[in-house]
């Protein structure tokens, strides 16, 4: 499987982070990995979008021109990036989103990340790590030593407690059945 | 036991490479998408026991590894095209008083400030003539992270060795991305030194040649000689002289050193171009999108190779006219307005036809872009 994701929200919330660690994760798996953002002033505070490929094969072009994955942390980046999607592709939005025309409800899984982050977690920065985790259970993509190996090399020392705390709370969005449809509507 | 990979963006392995090389000094002026080499320089050298220096300007920037450089230290510094072309009087000041440092320019978008964030190849004709005068250049140009790591050791090789700034041409392209990197030991790495001295005893002038050499081999500055080291042309003592005969003597030496060492020099990566029909020239990071065409187009059976220049300047025209035969023709992709191309057509254009697919708007050629045009190619 060929993974082409997309990660997306809005400048400050480690959308860009989460796609670094999916790839430092992937290095860790010994797969290979080619992760890439996009710069500049919409980054700061403007929607941001950040992509990692993952594969069993060799990566060469470096770039996301279809994703087959697509993560919105926001309006603006789920309505601006659902066109771009290729076909068969599987959305993870948060659930304060609506899912616009032209996307299959099916498609997508909604669940409520920055909810989660700011009440369970109790810190909002960390969504991202939600999302990671919340992915990894979806996707069902790294073991757990290679995903924590991934988010440790990323965070501050110290920070590691709160950060596991995120990683779990973000897999418990997501079920068994709700991450066995899921691959199965991106195979 | 394999080495376990790291992740790595380009930048930081062009950082990591250039330490595993020797490099002890860094002066720079941040500039997008460069910013990460001087970032991560001003963290990693301090540790190695070497300097940061974030200077006033980029002129400064480069006058301050110049300066370094004269005492021993393998220096180097870092910039994207606006501080590329700032650099470029005391570029050729390193050309011609023979002066080992590195100048990365990390490639973006567009004259002027442009599209600082976006990438581009427009850079390459610069490398070559951007300082004034005739002049000896050598560049290179990475096509992954762990290219950047390997390549950037070599270009500080190249430079100690021929005494001469080696430009390091990246691009946005490999600069931003993160892969998988494999760090060799440092048993697995060969560090050129300066050659310092020729040990003949007679001849004690910083800038003597010995004959059928090339590169002077005066010491560094600080350890017993002295001499005097200037942008004017200038005689085996260091001095500037009027004399056409010395001057003319030296501009031969200078183009020579690299010229008559070509092998040495030139790396080349060519991909299928045994039962090719058509070759794909390409370099730095638009490689990326060539060799996925290039699958695809295999795959569907075409018979597609691609020729890279890896250094890119000395342009490798002899492996290149070498492949010619056999070939049916070429297509040179850049992200530019056509600039390798130029080259490309000077060895080639008399012999099979070239075409050229290129982008200057700031976004990256896709592969299937590649593969409709060699589609078109083939009629």
């Amino acid at each position: 499987m060929r993974y082409e994701m997309r990660f997306s929200g809005s400048g400050g919330q480690g959308v860009i982070l989460a796609s670094v660690i999916v790839a430092e994760a992937a290095v860790a798996a010994g797969l290979n990995t080619v992760q890439s953002q996009a710069y500049g002033p919409e980054a700061r505070g403007g929607m941001c979008k950040a992509e990692t490929i993952l594969s069993r094969d060799q990566i060469w072009f470096s770039k996301v021109i279809r994703p087959n994955f697509l993560l919105a942390l926001t309006q603006q980046s789920l309505d601006k990036f659902a066109g771009d999607l290729a076909e068969g592709a599987v959305v993870m939005a948060d659930s304060s989103l609506t899912v616009p025309a032209g996307l299959d409800e099916s498609q997508v899984l909604r669940l409520p990340i920055l909810d989660t982050a700011r009440d369970k977690v109790g810190k909002l920065m960390t969504a991202n790590i939600v999302a990671v985790g919340a992915i990894n259970k979806a996707l069902g993509l790294f073991d757990e030593e290679a995903l924590y190996e991934g988010v440790r090399r990323h965070i501050p020392a110290g920070t590691e407690e709160l950060n596991w705390k995120a990683l779990e709370a973000g897999a418990a969005l997501v079920s068994d059945e709700q991450a066995a449809a899921f691959r199965q509507s991106l195979d | 036991m394999s080495k376990k990979a790291v992740l790595m963006q380009g930048n930081e392995a062009c950082v990591e490479g250039a330490i595993a090389a020797g490099m002890r000094f860094y002066a720079g002026y941040p500039i997008t998408p460069s910013t990460e080499i001087a970032e991560q320089c001003a963290v990693r050298l301090p540790q190695v026991g070497g300097k940061f220096v974030q200077m006033e300007d980029e002129l400064a920037s480069m006058a301050a590894v110049l300066g370094a450089s004269v005492t021993g230290v393998k220096a180097m510094t870092a910039t994207s095209g606006p501080g590329f072309s700032l650099k470029q009087e005391n570029l050729g000041y390193g050309c011609l008083a023979e002066i080992p440092c590195v100048v990365v320019d990390v490639q973006r978008s567009g004259p002027s400030t442009g599209l600082p964030t976006s990438p581009a190849q427009g850079d390459y004709m610069q490398a070559r003539w951007g300082t004034h005068g005739d002049h000896p250049v050598i560049a290179l140009s990475p096509a992954s992270v762990q290219e950047t790591y390997r390549l950037i050791i070599r270009a500080f090789n190249l430079s100690e060795k021929y005494r001469t700034p080696v430009i390091f041409l990246m691009d946005e392209i490999v600069g931003h991305m993160r892969e998988g990197v494999v760090l060799p030991g440092a048993d697995e790495l060969i560090i050129n030194k300066r050659h310092i001295s020729y040990h003949d005893g007679a001849n004690k002038q910083c800038y003597y040649v010995p004959e059928g050499q090339y590169v002077p081999a005066m010491k560094p500055f600080g350890q017993g000689e002295r001499y005097n080291i200037t942008g004017l042309a200038h005689d085996v003592s260091g001095f500037p002289t009027g004399s056409n005969a010395v001057a003319g003597a030296l501009y031969t030496r200078l183009m020579e050193k690299i010229d008559h060492n070509l092998d040495d020099i030139i790396r080349v990566e060519e991909y299928m171009l045994d039962d090719a029909d058509t070759a794909v020239v390409c370099f730095g990071g638009t490689t990326r999108a060539v060799m996925s065409a290039i699958q695809e187009a295999r795959a569907a059976g075409m018979k597609v190779g691609m020729f890279r220049p890896v250094t890119v300047w000395p342009f490798p025209e002899a492996r290149l006219r070498a492949r010619i035969h056999g070939l049916k023709r070429i297509l040179v992709v850049e992200h530019n307005y056509g600039q390798m191309l130029l080259e490309v057509q000077r060895v080639a254009a008399e012999r099979l036809p070239v075409e050229f697919l290129g982008r200057f708007d700031g976004t990256v050629i896709p592969p299937a872009d590649i593969l409709q045009k060699l589609r078109e190619m083939e009629g």
